[in-house]
Order: C-alpha cells, then structure tokens, then sequence
C-alpha cells in the first residue's frame, strides 16, 4: 500500500471522538484511568448499542414472530432487520442463511451436530489446526468420538502461522470437515482461509470459519472466502453477549436436520409428526435474545460508520507500536509472530508468571487477560502454561500501549 | 490497598528461590494439585512416619503467590503431627478467604505465614495461594489429585 491512502485513512478515523462514545472509558481503576486491552475477551459497548438494547424495552419489546399486536410487529421488524444487517456484514446472498444464535461457540456445536452428525462416520476425518480455541475444537471431538471418526490438527509453526504443507498433506477424501479460525484468540494470527477453503473445497469437505476474533478487526465476505460456514459473536463486535450468528450456504442449511426442538423452529406440530419451518427459523428454536439481536444490528451500524477498513488501519499501527514498545523490554517474548496478525499481543516474561502481571497491571488500571486463553494445544506447543495478553479494539490508543509497557516494567521491578 | 501488602518481600523471595522444590523418592503419600483456571500445577511429596510429617517437598509451575505458598507451607510442615498440619490447612485456608471471625486467631496461630494475609483482597488469587494446600491435605488424605475448582 502506498502511504498516501493510508495516511488518509487515519486522518478520517477521530480517535478521540470514537472514545467519548464509550462510556466505560470515563472509568478509573484502582484510582488509575481505565486502559482496556482485553476485548479479545470481551469488546467494551458504545453508547449507540446500550441505548439500542435499553430502548427496546422501554418502547418496542415484545416476543417475535408471534403476535398480531403492534409491539410483535416492532419487535420482529427491528430482529429481522437485525438479521439483515448481518447477512451484509457477512456478505452473505440471502437473509435465510443467517441462523441468530447465542455465539460462536453455539454455532460451532450446531454444525458439528446437525451437519455434523449427519455427514460423519466412521473412519471419517475432520480436520483443524492446531491454533484453535477449545470451542473449536472440543464439539469437533465430541462428534469424532461419537462417530467413531478422527480429528487431525493442522500444526502450527514457531511463528504461529499454520504449516500449509501439513494442512494440504492432511486433507484426504476421508476429510468431511475443515474447521478453522479467521484469527487466533490466543496469537492474533490471521488464517489464510480462502486458500485452505479451496484445499479444501478441491478434496470434497465443507468449511466451517470460526470468525470471532475476525469479525471486529477486519471486513468479512464469506463470499470471497468461499466458505460454507462462518460464525462470529455479537460481543466481540461491540454488541451484547448472548447472540451471535451463523452463516451458513443456503443449499448446506436447507438439507441439514434441526438441532433443537422446540417452539418457531416447527411449521407444525402434532403427536404423530412434527415438520420444520423454513430457513432460518428450522434453527432458532425457543425464544431467543430479543433486544440483544436489535442491539447486535446496531452494533454493527456502529462498527461500519465507523467503518472497518478504518478501524483495521488504525489497530494495525497500534500493533506495530505495541509490537515495538514490547520487543525493547528485556526478558519479554512476544508469542506468537505471524507475518499477518490482527489484534492481539501475547507475550511472556522471563522468570515471572502471567497471573502476577495481569495483577499488578490491575493496579495500574491496565485490563489484560492471564492464562491459557481457552486454547491450551497453543500452549502446549510453546511450552509455557500461560501468557499475558493485551488485545486491541478501535478505540485504543498508541499511549494506552505505552502505558503497558511502563506497567510491565514495573512488574519486572517487583520481582528484580 | 497497596500491592506490597500482596507481594511482601518475604514472599517474593520464597517465589524466587523456594525451598524443598524437588521430588521424594522416599515419599510415601503424594498428589497433584491443578487450579484449571490458570494452569498452575503443585505435586507435593510427604514422608510419614506413624503420626509426623517427617519431610515435605513439592514441584510444579505456579505463579509467585502459589509457588511461595507451597515454599512456605513445606517450612512449616515439617515435624507436624498429621493433626497439627490438618489444622494448619484450616487456619491458612481461614486468613486467605478472611473469615472475620476467625481470620485474626489464624493470623496468629500461623505465625509466619500470615504474611498471606493480603491475599483475601485480591479473590481472584486465594486459588493460587490455597493450591498446595489443598494438594497437601489430598496427599494426607490418601488422594492423589487436588483441584482448586
């Protein structure tokens, strides 16, 4: 990229103002101002999502899909509107491909067990890789285990960028299912998906794309891709937790069996025989997180009026800063190095554990995540039981990644 | 509250260099203690003759506050009667969690280890400080396995 379009690209993005608009950040810690670095956990909201969600209930609440009174009909207009702001966010052909569910994690395990159980058998294989987080991972072994298939795990080199070779070498036509990670909770690393999408593709498996930590840092077009599923949750995305979406190729959904039985998922029910409802809905069993739906459209308004594009430019100079700032602490090893990353910087320090970090950046009003980061196979593979990790959202600033860096300094000082 | 009340120097420097860190081919009880949420992991090693504790060690990977926590419990321990050690876990495992009524009495009665005090202020790290805790009175129990959850 030449300099000039990026350079404007940060002039449009206001930093301060994208600031004002989240209420939290007026917060101080331990009489410190507040410096979030942990929305790969969980994004902080912007005024426009917690007045989205508190005005549904104050004005428009009501159950969906259901009444012939008016405040159904609001409520159903603003989720289905809800519903088509993602299929544009996704890139997705038709609204009937997006399943509202709780999350990622619920998407995951719908898959693996409507698609899942129906394609897999014994002898098959599915195949991950070996950057994942236990949510894709863990629905992946429930099935195998149940079918008597096998899980292959794509390695993961010192970098934290996937071995290509391995991945190709491990597709077979055994292969029914490839599931893979947008980006790495735990590494930032993000996946070449549309390629092992056609790998894959090319040896007869369908694709499931695991976007939580993709959809806030970078536009997704399941399209492009090429994917057949790809899920992402509305927390991450400056949205409510407890919803989150599903896309999925119209063809795939339409002959894949329901997952939950229930009320909405049914086009009628009786003793003898029960039939399925049209997509989306054969999915959506039960009532489902009304206002947080409505909320997760309008985090997304958010998100694109902002605009991605934007918000990519402006974390990824905050990565190469903290990328910067960190590599001149002594005794610190940032984990994870893939050529490309987005929004996460994990590291370790020589001789001190990740717990006594996160506690006395705590003390320096400073958030980040200790632990394993619900990806233990990646700790694993580095040998160490945990790392700290401070990851970016829009609304971070050069200074706040500063400010860590003096925090980790005196940590080092603590324990010298 | 100030941090130093967490990470006193005594403590610090038993997280540096902890005492009785290596395994007991001798050792006639053992468990291995995991708090799931960190990945810290403690196998403490006791001799016992008849009623005394006669020698205690431990391995494992932990943060500061678990690592000088079995340090200073494997001190403490030794020449215990088995009762004496049970009762210690219960006073150590009162100052942590901070027990009003009781945590003073366990103060005293600690001696030494009540520099374990501030760990009650900080909730999220009373799993770090009672792992080799719990592993220990697994392992005198006749358990093999401790877990802080």
């Amino acid at each position: 990229m030449s300099g000039r379009p990026e350079a404007r690209a940060v002039a449009a993005f206001d930093l301060e103002a994208v600031r004002r608009e989240f209420p939290v950040l007026r917060e101080t810690v331990h009489g410190k101002p507040l410096v979030y670095l942990d929305s790969a956990a969980s994004a902080q909201k912007p005024q426009a999502v917690i007045d989205a969600e508190s005005e549904v209930y104050e004005r428009s609440y009501s159950n969906i899909h259901r009444g012939v009174h008016h405040l159904s009909m609001l409520a159903t207009d603003a989720y289905e509107g809800a519903r088509a702001k993602v299929q544009r966010f996704l890139g997705a052909a038709e609204s009937r491909e997006i399943v509202l569910l709780r999350g990622t994690t619920e998407a995951v395990n719908l898959v693996a067990q409507s698609y899942g159980r129906k394609h897999v058998g014994a002898g098959d294989e599915v195949l991950i890789t070996g950057l994942e987080h236990h949510s894709n991972i863990v629905p992946w072994q429930m099935l195998c285990e149940e079918k008597g298939a096998t899980l292959r795990v794509a390695p993961i080199d010192d970098a934290g960028e996937v071995d290509m070779a391995a991945f190709e070498r491990l597709l077979s036509p055994r292969t029914r299912i490839v599931s893979v990670s947008h980006v790495s909770n735990a590494l930032g690393t993000v996946n070449p998906v549309r390629r092992m999408t056609e790998l894959a593709h090319a040896t007869g498996a369908v694709v499931m794309v695991d976007g939580a930590q993709a959809a806030p840092h970078l536009a997704v077009d399941v399209r492009a891709i090429g994917c057949d599923f790809y899920a992402f949750s509305g927390h991450k995305v400056y949205g409510p937790s407890g919803v989150g979406a599903l896309y999925g190729r119209a063809v795939l959904l339409e002959a894949m069996p329901p997952w939950q039985g229930g009320g909405d998922m049914i086009a009628s029910v009786t003793f003898e025989k029960s039939t399925w409802n049209e997509l989306p809905y054969k999915f959506e069993a039960g009532t489902p997180n009304i206002a947080g739906g409505i909320a997760l459209g309008a985090a997304i308004d958010w998100v694109e009026r902002v605009g991605l594009d934007v918000i990519a430019t402006h974390e990824h100079d905050l990565l190469l800063h903290g990328t910067r700032v960190l590599g001149e602490i002594p005794g610190l090893r940032i984990v994870g190095t893939a050529r490309k990353k987005a929004g996460v910087l994990s590291f370790v320090l020589d001789g001190i554990h990740p717990h006594d970090v996160g506690t006395i950046l705590d003390y320096e009003g400073i958030a980040v995540r200790t632990g394993h980061h619900c990806a233990q196979p990646v700790m694993d593979r580095y040998g160490i039981p945990a790392t700290t990790r401070a990851s970016l959202a829009c609304f971070n600033t050069r200074e706040e990644l500063d400010q860590l860096a003096l925090g980790i300094r005196k940590v080092q000082e603590m324990f010298r | 509250m100030d941090l130093r009340e967490l990470y006193q120097e005594v403590i610090l420097d038993h997280s540096k260099r902890p005492r009785n860190f290596h395994g007991m081919p001798d050792a006639n009880r053992s468990a291995n203690g995991h708090n799931p949420l960190c990945g810290d992991r403690a196998t403490v090693y006791l001799h016992v003759e008849g009623d005394v504790v006669r020698d205690v060690s431990f391995e494992g990977s932990g943060c500061s506050i678990s690592t000088a926590s079995a340090s200073m419990m494997t001190d403490a321990l030794k020449g215990k009667t088995v009762a004496e050690a049970t009762a210690l876990f219960e006073r150590f495992h009162d100052l942590v969690t901070a027990d009003p009524s009781k945590a003073a009495v366990a103060a005293v009665e600690l001696g030494k280890l009540a520099v374990f005090a501030g760990v009650h202020e900080f909730p999220m790290r009373v799993k770090c400080a009672s792992l080799a805790w719990h592993t220990m009175k697994a392992a005198l129990e006749g358990g093999d396995k401790a877990s802080t959850e």
